[in-house]
């Protein structure tokens, strides 16, 4: 065991190396775990607070939805009231058109009538005198009697 | 492995010679060239291989540590940064688990030099005890022994740097008046002052002394048994296997002493600071 001059020399440079790691090594490092340390922290916080918000909206969708299938509802009675309104007016139209249809149909056909009993006094008035004619073949002078058959028709 | 001109003693002798740099008798300085030279250098020689070891594990360490801090990164790490984060990390537990003595900037970074430079050191007993001093003797250096922990003048002058370390931080603290007074007036009060003087001087000496011994004690007690289990290496084929089967058995204990004394030595440096820290009452 011979104590020299490397005892000196081995703190010298147990002294430097301390010095070197305390102003070069140690800072840095612990620094970067320290800031490491920080930003796991942050991160946890942000996951909790990004839970926090989502369950949030998914509250606020939630009732959206609802609020939206509420509005769906009314405006699908609206248009139920709407269509049988529209169908109620339609059907109101639909009679009063076919009334008038009717009328002028009645009336068609009582003009109808009107010609055929026109026509048939007309034709009657013929067959009648065409009968009498027959009837009274030779002594008749048509002239003379065709306006007593005249005054006959219009009295028919 | 010892050449054929070497007795066991010899060898063994050989294997625990320094490589001194000193006076030699002739007057002329330079390296000794047996034991006993290097004993006659007295205190002005310097013993080479250690300082050379250790000034290169030490530098390793620092290359290692600061290339990392340079690029450090509070993102992912790389595998190197890592094992760096899980050493810083494992002293920061230790210096908070037994440093007390509030915001102090030297502590931490003071083990983890002690903690890391003194497993570089310890390890490099795994290294069979012949490779490096059989490659030196290949270009010519006489003497070589590897392991600077394995000599007394590393691991004392570790120690007396702590040591200084330990009466600064007293002084800081306690002021000149309180450490003279912590050494003077415990544990018996004032009547008792030269029996208070010795006992606290002891107990102040023996730090530094037990932290150097015992580090210097494992790791030469270490190195000799590798030294003896390679002397069976040169007793014939059957020893040289039973040798082969014990210094790997041994180096695979050794493992565990190495750590062991590194993180002992780490663990009392932080607990005497702390102690320098603490106010007696």
């Amino acid at each position: 065991m011979d104590i020299n001059l490397t005892l000196i020399g081995q703190s010298i440079s147990f002294l430097a190396f301390v010095w070197f790691c305390m102003k070069f090594v140690w800072p840095p490092i612990v620094a970067a775990l320290d800031e490491r340390t920080k930003r796991i922290a942050d991160g946890l916080a942000a996951a909790e607070r990004g839970q926090h918000e989502q369950e949030l909206a998914e509250k606020r969708a939630a009732e959206t939805l609802h609020a939206a299938k509420q509005q769906a509802a009314e405006i699908l009675g609206q248009a139920q009231k709407r269509a049988n309104e529209i169908v109620e007016e339609s059907k109101g139209e639909a009679r009063s058109e076919g009334e008038r249809l009717i009328e002028a149909a009645r009336a068609e056909i009582d003009q109808e009538i009107n010609r055929a009993k026109e026509q048939l006094r007309s034709q009657v008035a013929a067959i009648a005198v065409a009968g009498a004619e027959r009837v009274l073949k030779r002594e008749i002078d048509a002239q003379a009697h065709s306006d007593i058959l005249s005054d006959l028709v219009a009295q028919i | 492995m010892a050449s054929e001109a070497l007795t066991s003693n010899e060898y063994i002798k050989h294997h625990l010679t320094h490589l001194t740099y000193g006076q030699l008798p002739d007057g002329g300085w330079g390296f000794a060239h047996s034991a006993e030279q290097a004993t006659q250098m007295g205190f002005w020689a310097i013993h080479v291989d250690t300082m050379f070891f250790s000034v290169l594990l030490g530098v390793l360490f620092l290359w290692m540590f600061r290339s990392v801090a340079k690029r450090v990164t509070s993102g992912q790490p790389g595998k190197l940064q890592n094992f760096v984060e899980w050493t810083v990390e494992f002293i920061n537990t230790s210096v908070r688990g037994s440093f007390s003595g509030g915001k102090n900037d030297v502590v931490a970074p003071l083990s983890l030099t002690v903690f890391i430079w003194i497993v570089l050191m310890n390890l490099m007993d795994l290294i069979p005890v012949d490779w490096l001093p059989s490659l030196a003797g290949a270009l010519g250096v006489g003497h070589l022994r590897v392991v600077p922990t394995a000599d007394v003048n590393a691991t004392l002058g570790m120690a007396i740097t702590v040591f200084y370390l330990i009466i600064y931080y007293s002084i800081k603290i306690k002021g000149v008046g309180g450490f003279i007074g912590e050494l003077s007036f415990q544990p018996f009060g004032k009547l008792g002052l030269p029996a208070n003087l010795l006992l606290e001087g002891i107990n102040l000496i023996a730090k530094p002394v037990s932290l150097a011994l015992r580090l210097f004690g494992n790791m030469y007690a270490g190195e000799m048994i590798f030294i003896l289990i390679a002397l069976l290496y040169s007793a014939g084929w059957a020893l040289g296997t039973f040798g082969a089967f014990l210094q790997l058995g041994w180096a695979i204990f050794h493992i565990l002493i190495v750590m062991l004394q590194a993180f002992i030595f780490m663990t009392l440096t932080i607990v005497y600071l702390d102690m320098a820290h603490q106010e007696h009452h």
